[in-house]
């Protein structure tokens, strides 16, 4: 049998469904982006323009765009550094050999991992409730005073940030712990012969051989944390004042709930370019931290 | 990534392919057969709104003993997301027989050609006869000379309080216009006492303001409902007068979602007055002890100068255009709207019926709390009638909570709100420009 | 600083993290036993005053629950089973087979993993309406028939497979596909396991496509009927909890069941190759 063929048979049904229901519509999005295709094209094509850039140029000028962007950015910018360096400072306890059931500890702190965000989002809401919640309960047993935390717009963009912690730090404390334990034990041997207390150990040792798995883990989470949706849908419906109103979600509203599908996939594809630039950006001063650490070696 | 590379052993013993490949091909066939929902003749969709859709369920064991060739299969749409489903299910191609939907949507439903013309029906029909129902509500389901839905129950919002607590607040009667009103709020804000109020006012719910904005004698979009008419100084009157009971600390900028159960946080006291709908009639009965039953009474909205507008809400029943079983779609409209059924949708639900004859029956005539409504829907208005109204009202409920938090002064939101909506509205002003017709 | 005393601090602190960790789920079950308008009092009840299975009855009775745990179960496992058996037919091919563009082919499908997925579901919608698959368990299913972080995983894995052993099967006569089902899939094993849970529990748990291509509620899946749920009955916080345990519950299990395999395959998934 001709091997290339054999090859392409077995790759076939994979990128047949990749292509149909992946690849397309990414392109088919982009197409979309330039039209005002919505309700009333829905019902008739003949209600269909083309519109070129404008549906982007409109963004530009949407106050809501603005505050959504501005809402994901502060999502991921708080979201990230303290999901990231709860992972680390778990897998830090757990690597520990001072450190008991282990297996114990590393499966209770995954298991939020493991849940389904709209489950553990409505239990959220409750603990977080302002009168009835056991957060503000516990608030008020030791003499503070209750905060309204999904209702107040300073206050529910950090639960919702509490809430993704909770949610996500113990997928990558097992990652950061496989990166743990892959360091060369001799490596803190020699140092403790050299006399390195434990933070210089950690900062000249375990901090830069992480390096590759921190940043690994840095994108792979920037990535996600802007793909912020489920969480706002459930506990606040992307208020109050739409303080808690993200990307992803006015692309939700605008194309699944007013059905402007134009308007919706040039969002989409901001969103996209947010991400890759983003993305690129962490790449590049990753690289020319390298470059500096290897300079300084 | 090699962490098993001592695995090259050939464990090839009676693998069991077979298993795998009957597996794959019987789930296929399952989806494959999911894929296209069995289309039983007798069998009727009908997509139902949030307590509307408990309750009806209760009434077609009925119906189907008449009919029992037909099945009805309800389903029970969230009012938060069932403006949403029926566009989608437009989108999708998947919309039901019938459904009950909010009377201000017949409209942007008709504008996608969605719904069937029911004057036909109507025309041969023993049990509807438009004249027994109310005008002002009949009028709202014709949409350019054609009907399409048949008005099942309506409602309006108005005030709900607490007649014991204005009482001691030297209250003997409820307010009549906008000025009693304010007085009255202000003296209940008053009484002492921590984390009280003087009415509730979800900052999410769009219906309080558009209320209060009705009762203005400024259209709310002007040029043929091509524009935003929110700059006129009848909506700023609204505005302020909302704005303001915010801003004096009369009512909490809390949304419905953090008010779980209003009912009995007024039962405690917490609030006084309560601007709702009809469905809280039953709420309050069910929730509220018997000792307080006496407390509570609900009366007309109050205008600016006595007894002012409100909402023509409520909802009718339509019946979609790709529908196979419109006959027996319309045999249940016509069960649902007879005035024996209507009463006891009533009985159950304490929404009111939209016609005369099922006024007279005693459950209707009998309860106080009912009467209010009776009065309140004298003087209802309705809504522009145009698709892109339920974004609009949308917007206008965003951009007031703003006002209400402070962040917009009135007439910066209402010069925003009149921007926003004619940004909504370029593609309706294009279609009237281009096709000179109503049609998509 | 004195070693009793480190061991001390390191164990309270994982003590502390796992309390914060379990305590919402704990207190999930707790409320998912109380009865109707219990919770909400103060002080807030802690465990209830007396267990009751109501808030279940009332689930499983009238809103439905059996059915759309029904569904969670079709729909995750038709999505395991499918995107499964494709997902190890291309990772095999990528890292044994060979054929022109292989590499190239697969760069390009990793580059791809950098859009998100939700780019590509407006246009999806209307794909899936003209095959007429909207509100239909096949519109949740078809589209993850296959997934590119499989393909990743399964090629990562099956390099490790020894080119000498696919050689002697070829001189031996052996077809590729005797080949496939009779030598690498045996040995495929532990990444199946994996990949599957991974899938079933991804799937599972999956909320916005399911959100926008099913209409109707006789395919909701649990995340869906709970989230519509919470935002009709916000006022019954007991039955919610419920809800939320009933869906919570199955894939809690299944990870507790196959931990093991799980955190294995998140290791080899996020690990570059």
């Amino acid at each position: 049998m001709n091997p290339h063929r054999t090859a392409w048979l077995f790759l076939a049904p994979a990128l047949l469904v990749l292509g149909v229901f992946f690849l397309v519509p990414v392109i088919a999005a982009l197409g979309l982006s330039l039209t005002d295709y919505d309700l009333y094209a829905l019902a008739n094509l003949h209600n269909l323009r083309f519109v070129g850039l404008h549906n982007y140029w409109a963004l530009l000028h949407r106050p809501l765009f603005w505050s959504a962007l501005g809402n994901t950015f502060y999502f991921v910018a708080v979201g990230v550094p303290l999901s990231i360096g709860t992972s680390l400072a778990t897998a830090l306890l757990l690597n520990s050999p001072l450190a008991r059931c282990k297996p114990f500890f590393r499966t209770a702190l995954f298991a939020p991992v493991v849940t389904t965000v709209v489950a553990v989002a409505v239990i959220w809401r409750y603990m977080f409730n302002t009168k009835y919640g056991l957060v503000n309960y516990a608030l008020g047993e030791i003499g503070l005073h209750p905060v309204d935390w999904l209702g107040d717009p300073h206050w529910a963009m950090p639960t919702i940030i509490a809430f993704a912690v909770w949610k996500n730090f113990g997928y990558n404390m097992i990652i950061i712990l496989a990166g743990l334990q892959a360091i060369p034990p001799d490596l803190y041997e020699a140092a403790r012969i050299d006399g390195a207390s434990a933070p210089r150990q950690f900062w000249h040792i375990t901090l830069p051989m992480l390096r590759p798995t921190m940043l690994m883990v840095t994108i792979l989470t920037v990535a996600g944390y802007f793909q912020l949706f489920a969480e706002p849908y459930v506990m606040t419906e992307g208020g109050p004042l739409q303080s808690t109103m993200s990307v992803l979600y006015l692309m939700y509203q605008d194309g699944f709930k007013w059905w402007n599908l134009g308007v919706a996939s040039a969002v989409a594809f901001t969103l996209f370019v947010i991400i890759f630039a983003v993305t690129m950006l962490l790449l590049w001063f990753a690289r020319r931290g390298e470059r500096a650490a290897g300079g300084r070696a | 990534m090699t962490r098993h590379e001592g695995q090259g052993r050939p464990t090839t013993p009676r693998w069991r392919r077979w298993h795998f490949l009957w597996l794959l091909a019987g789930t296929l066939a399952l989806v494959s057969a999911c894929g296209h929902q069995s289309d039983q003749a007798k069998t009727l969709t009908f997509w139902a709104m949030g307590r509307e859709g408990e309750a009806v369920i209760q009434l077609l064991p009925a119906f189907e003993r008449m009919h029992p060739e037909i099945h009805v299969d309800v389903q029970v749409l969230p009012w938060k997301e069932a403006h949403q489903k029926l566009l989608t299910a437009f989108a999708g191609g998947t919309t039901p027989d019938l459904a009950q939907l909010g009377n201000t949507w017949i409209a942007e439903l008709d504008a996608l050609h969605a719904l069937q013309p029911l004057q036909p029906y109507v025309t041969h029909s023993k049990v509807v006869r438009p004249a027994d129902y109310f005008p002002g509500i009949w009028a709202t389901n014709r949409i350019d000379g054609t009907l399409y839905g048949v008005p099942w129950y309506i409602d309006t919002r108005l005030l709900f309080y607490r007649k014991d607590m204005l009482k001691a607040a030297g209250f003997a009667q409820p307010p009549r216009d906008w000025a009693e009103w304010s007085e009255q709020m202000a003296a209940l804000t008053r009484r002492p006492g921590p984390n009280h109020y003087a009415i509730l006012l979800p900052v999410n719910e769009f219906e309080q303001l558009l209320s209060l904005a009705l009762q203005q004698d400024a259209p709310l979009l002007r040029d043929n409902n091509c524009y935003g008419n929110f700059e006129s100084a009848g909506f700023k009157h609204a505005l302020r007068f909302y704005v303001d009971i915010f801003r004096r600390k009369q009512a909490p900028l809390l949304a419905n979602t953090e008010v779980p159960n209003p009912w009995t946080e007024i039962g405690h006291g917490v609030y006084a007055f309560y601007l709702s709908g009809a469905w809280n009639i039953n709420e309050f009965r069910r929730r509220l002890p018997a000792s307080q039953q006496g407390d509570w009474a609900t009366a007309p909205l109050p205008g600016p100068d006595g007894p002012g507008a409100g909402i023509a809400g409520g909802s009718s029943l339509v019946i979609f255009r790709s529908s196979p079983h419109k006959g027996q779609a319309w045999a249940l409209i016509e069960y649902l709207s007879q005035p024996k059924i209507q009463q006891k949708f009533y009985a159950l639900l304490g929404d009111m019926p939209p016609r005369r004859s099922s006024w007279r029956g005693s459950v209707l005539r009998n309860d106080p709390a009912a009467q209010a409504f009776r009065s309140q829907l004298e003087r209802v208005k309705p809504t522009p009638a145009i698709p892109e109204w339920e974004r609009i009202v949308t917007e206008m409920q965003l951009i007031a909570d703003r006002a209400a938090h402070g962040e917009l002064t009135v007439d910066q939101a209402t010069a925003e709100l009149d921007r926003r909506t004619n940004a909504i509205l370029e593609k309706r002003r294009w279609m009237l420009a281009h096709h000179q017709g109503r049609d998509p | 600083m004195n070693p009793r005393l480190a061991r001390l601090l390191i164990n309270g602190l994982l003590l502390g993290a796992t309390a914060a960790a379990l305590l919402p789920l704990l207190w999930m079950l707790s409320v998912s036993f109380m009865t109707p308008g219990e919770a909400s009092a103060l002080p807030v009840p802690l465990l209830p005053a007396h267990a009751t299975l109501g808030n279940y009855r009332e689930l499983f009775a009238h809103a439905g629950m059996g059915r759309y745990l029904l569904n969670s179960l079709l729909v995750a496992s038709a999505i395991t089973v499918l995107s499964l058996a494709s997902n190890l037919m291309a990772g095999y091919a990528f890292a044994k087979l060979r054929f022109a563009g292989r590499e190239r082919l697969f760069q390009a499908l990793i580059g791809a993993l950098v859009i998100p997925a939700q780019v590509a579901m407006l246009p999806l919608f209307l794909l899936l309406k003209y095959l007429g698959l909207i509100d239909s368990y096949a519109g949740v299913i078809v589209p993850s028939m296959a997934s590119i972080f499989g393909i990743y995983l399964v090629r990562q894995y099956a390099r490790g497979v020894p080119d000498e052993l696919l050689e002697a099967a070829r001189i031996d006569g052996a077809g590729e596909w005797r080949i496939f089902g009779q030598i690498v899939l045996p040995l495929l094993k532990p990444i199946m396991v994996t990949l599957a849970i991974f899938t079933f529990l991804a799937a599972w748990n999956d909320f916005m496509w399911p959100l926008i291509v099913l209409t109707g509620q006789e395919h909701y899946t649990l995340p869906l009927a709970l989230a519509s749920l919470a935002r009709e009955h916000a006022q019954d916080s007991e039955l919610m909890m419920a809800g939320s345990v009933v869906t919570v519950l199955p894939v809690l299990l299944l990870f507790l069941a196959l931990q093991r395999h799980y955190l294995q395959g998140l290791l080899v998934g996020s690990v570059k190759g």
